[in-house]
């Protein structure tokens, strides 16, 4: 009998030894360093969460190796491989073979923060740091280093223990090798509604510890969390050392053939340590295949491993995902979109060429092995295109139900939020016999104020009395959706969807991240309402705002600097005539909002005109942006021998007080010093007249498409109301205003009265005021100065310059 | 097919765009949701908008001027507007962008 030596007893040596015996003729001897046999390592999260023991996992215990006449050196590290003598030596001692296989696995990669080698801060990788997780107990506090899916199997486990558990990714959604950002939203959603603590786009810095052991985790940002254990799954490495110190050629892993030949005929290898035609493994259907080859070429068989699809689900209780396939867009690629919010389904095929390449579920995931079937098969599947996303079963059925999103809303959710009413009390009304609006106003006073929820009290009385109820047609956001402006914003409130992807996936996108018209206006609305939890997208923003400069017909900017209620300074005039010198401003104006216009600075040339005006104390005046625009004035008290008030003072406080912050459309104020008003305020959106007993504010002028006068809002005594008056106004109208509808058009919707009757509201007036701070603390900075630092600065520039070289 | 290596993948935003200067114009280079490359003329065939300022949804941009869409696969203009955008072949590999080395000795669009 000839000698086979097998290194390691992994999942793949478990199989080439059952294949191995089964054929016959060799004397094996099997090293492994952990002390014991082999086990189903994928099932080891199951064990961590209690809902296997290791017994029940164990594939190939000590029993079976003796039965198939193996020798075990089970807790025998091996020492080295001497491919001239053909002999392998561990810790006890030196044994030939004829041939030897390989099977050493993979390695835990450790980030290598500072104080990784503390005691507590272990992988996830074998049955040690199970045990040793397990032993964690009720109470304490770990962190999870990596949101892919072993991490995120070694929190659920830890979490269903009464661990407290945070998980801290990288990236920007969870498994995002796996999953798209939408499924990974979903996915997100589920772990923190189940209490667990989950932190993407976010990079560790450094491991804390006390007295040799760990304490917390550190992030770059400076935030601490708290941990007494620290588990870093971030992803392995194939275990190359032995084979690279035998001499053989490895790269990524130990290089082998389809026949699972190493450069040296005599050796083979199999499992996560391979690299086979660039490709890693770590999934485990192909390590079976490997083991199967492997065995056919040790008998002389012919067989060629062949790299096949392999698909992932997620062993979390609950979290039913699953990815098969090649899910990126690309050329010719199409999307088939299914989303359910009612159910917390997701599901997306990617299509080429009439076959399915690639599939993502989340939710709903029964048809995933048909699924993959398709894929592995590469079945056309034109016959069936327009109802393939249904799944095999699909016999026919009705179109989608766009009111899903109002259906899956709880009874306690508000739907009037001006007199605080909820569905389930409206839908109490309805089945009471309020059968229309008119009667579900008079008898719950829902959408009897501002208005805005009419559309979401109609699909209630749509949903909840059938056929018996026609939906008048009210004009959805764009095509993406069929719900109104109004019916999004109440949504993104009464649903707390706090990002793009809640928003796609709970109020049912029809696309995949929406288009030009819903994108901007769903920016606003989360940013309005979230603006702590929400990070504003670039992306999501019309080009103005994304340059912080206005676009021209000739793709040139203007750039216009802030001068605070009109007021300047021989310095800052001298400061914007040179930069007009140095960048070769064509035209210079004075706009009619009391400042300087340079118009057709090129787009490369923004942020070094942007240094040089901050430079002299200027920040951006924000004449591009759906947000204050100018705070004009005359001069008031200071000069004027009418002037009742410092109207000058008070503009610029207002404009101190308001610039930087993002509203439904742009915003325009001044103030006059007197009723002959030559700041022309009552065209603004904002118009303050001071008179000699204080100051009349007015609301819902306009000067443009539409001429309006202002109505008056309020008058009051003291500069200070002036102003808290002014921002609350504000604030109301950056909270339930459609985007791109300016006050005036907003104020016609909801009617002065009710405006009048919120802002008189002591409480509900200082509650506005504080919302408007607390957003200002986030958004109240100079978009030119940060964009004028380097990092940033070179985003404008274009990303190659090709230019100068030749053509072939 | 040559290629020419114009950069990283992490130097275009998501949904975003950057522009890449030739001897006969600029082209626009997006990075869609998914981080599939596209290359096309920047300039828009109806007023000469700068494509790679305009908002990018799904796999199309619309252009910052007067909302005109384009299929980045294709080059068509969407919807009732009629034109055509050049477009070249581009792709990703180990986090670098590649196109087409064609587009040096390309007209002036």
């Amino acid at each position: 009998m000839k000698n086979l030596v097998i290194i390691g007893a992994g999942m793949a040596a478990g199989r080439l030894v059952e294949h191995v015996s089964e054929a016959g003729g060799w004397s094996i001897t099997l090293f492994n360093a952990e002390p014991r046999g082999t086990y189903n390592r994928i099932m080891l999260s199951p064990v961590l969460s209690g809902e296997k023991t290791y017994e029940e996992i164990v594939t190939h215990d000590d029993a079976f190796y003796e039965e198939h006449g193996v020798t075990c050196r089970f807790g025998e590290r091996v020492i080295s491989i001497d491919r001239t003598a053909k002999t392998v030596t561990g810790e006890n001692g030196t044994v030939p073979y004829d041939k030897l296989v390989i099977a050493t696995g993979s390695d835990p990669f450790m980030i290598p923060l500072p104080g990784h080698d503390l005691d507590g801060v272990i992988a996830y990788r074998d049955l040690e740091d199970t045990e040793t997780m397990m032993g964690l107990g009720e109470g304490h506090k770990a962190v999870v280093i990596g949101g892919g899916l072993l991490g995120l199997e070694a929190a659920a486990g830890m979490h269903a223990r009464g661990v407290d558990v945070t998980v801290v990714h990288l990236m920007g959604h969870l498994m995002e090798r796996q999953l798209d950002e939408a499924a990974g939203y979903l996915l997100r959603k589920e772990l923190v509604g189940r209490g667990m603590k989950v932190l993407c786009s976010s990079n560790s810095k450094e491991i804390l510890g006390e007295n040799g052991k760990v304490k917390a985790l550190m992030l770059d940002n400076g935030t601490e969390l708290p941990c007494d254990l620290l588990v870093m799954a971030v992803g392995i490495r194939p275990s190359v050392k032995l084979a690279q110190e035998a001499g053989l050629a490895t790269g990524k892993g130990i290089h082998v053939d389809g026949q699972m030949i190493t450069s040296d005929e005599d050796v083979l290898a199999i499992g996560e340590c391979i690299e086979f035609d660039g490709a890693l493994f770590g999934l485990v259907a192909p390590l079976y295949d490997q083991a199967k080859v492997a065995a056919a070429t040790l008998a002389g068989d012919e067989a060629t491993f062949v790299n096949r699809e392999t698909a992932t689900k997620l062993k979390v209780t609950g979290c039913d995902l699953f990815s098969a396939g090649d899910f990126a867009d690309g050329e010719d690629r199409e999307d088939i979109v299914f989303r359910d919010p009612s159910r917390g389904v997701y599901k997306r095929l990617v299509l080429q060429d009439d076959k399915l390449i690639g599939a993502v579920m989340y939710g709903d995931t029964a048809d995933g092995g048909w699924f993959h079937g398709l894929i592995k098969d590469k079945t056309d599947i034109s016959e069936m295109r327009d109802t393939l996303i249904f799944g095999p079963a699909f016999q026919g059925g009705g179109a989608l139900d766009p009111m899903a999103a109002v259906a899956a809303l709880p009874a306690d959710a508000e739907i009037c939020g001006c007199n605080g009413i909820c569905k389930g009390r409206i839908v109490e009304a309805i089945e009471g016999g309020a059968t229309d609006l008119g009667a579900v106003q008079a008898e719950t006073k829902a959408s009897s104020s501002c208005g805005t929820c009419t559309g979401l009290v109609e699909q209630l009385l749509a949903v909840t009395l059938g056929d018996e109820f026609e939906l008048p047609t009210a004009k959805p956001v764009c095509g993406c959706t069929d719900l109104t402006h109004e019916d999004v914003r109440r949504l993104i409130k009464s649903s707390e969807l706090q990002s793009q992807e809640a928003v796609w996936q709970e109020l049912g996108w029809k696309t995949r991240n929406g288009c030009h018209v819903c994108r901007p206006a769903i920016n606003y609305y989360l940013l309005a309402d979230w603006p702590v939890e929400y990070q504003d997208d670039p992306q999501s923003r019309f080009v103005n705002e994304r340059k912080h400069a206005n676009i021209q017909k000739d793709g040139t900017f203007s750039v216009v600097p802030r001068m605070w209620g009109g007021i300047t300074t021989p310095d800052e005039l001298r400061a914007i005539a040179d930069a007009a010198d140095k960048y070769n401003v064509p035209t210079v104006k004075v706009t009619g909002g009391q400042r300087i216009d340079l118009l057709g600075v090129k787009g490369e040339d923004l942020p070094a005109i942007w240094d040089d005006l901050t430079k002299a104390g200027m920040v951006s005046g924000h004449a591009y942006a759906k947000g204050l625009r100018t705070v004009k004035t005359c001069v008031g008290t200071d000069h004027c021998r009418f002037g009742t008030q410092d109207s000058t003072g008070l503009g610029i406080l207002l404009e101190k007080k308001l610039w930087g912050s993002w509203t439904p459309h742009k915003v325009k104020l001044a103030v006059s010093g007197c009723p002959r008003n030559c700041a022309e305020a009552t065209c603004k959106d904002v118009g303050i007249v001071c008179v000699d007993s204080g100051y009349e504010v007015g609301v819902g002028g306009a000067a443009g498409m539409d001429v309006k006068e202002t109505e008056p809002l309020v008058k009051v005594a003291t500069e200070e109301e002036a102003i808290e008056w002014t921002v609350a106004f504000i604030q109301i109208y950056r909270e339930n205003a459609k985007y791109l509808d300016r006050p005036y058009k907003w104020i016609a919707k909801v009617g002065l009265d009710w405006v009048q009757e919120q802002l008189s509201d002591d409480a509900e007036r200082a509650r506005l005021v504080a919302a408007f701070e607390l957003s200002q603390s986030i958004y109240q900075k100079d978009p030119w100065a940060e964009r004028a630092k380097e990092d940033e600065a070179r985003k404008f520039a274009p990303l190659a310059d090709l230019s100068l070289e030749a053509a072939e | 097919m040559s290629w020419i290596d114009i950069g990283a993948i992490e130097d275009i935003p998501l949904r975003g765009s950057r522009k890449v200067k030739t001897k006969e114009g600029c082209i626009a280079v997006f990075r869609t949701a998914e981080d599939t490359v596209f290359a096309t003329s920047n300039v828009c065939p109806h007023k000469g908008g700068p494509l790679n300022e305009g908002i990018v949804h799904g796999n199309k941009v619309t252009c910052p001027l007067h909302n005109w869409v384009f299929d980045l696969e294709t080059g068509e203009a969407q919807g009732a507007d009629e034109g055509r955008i050049q477009t070249y072949a581009a792709r990703v590999e180990n986090g670098r962008i590649l196109i087409d080395a064609s587009v040096l000795g390309r007209q002036a669009a």
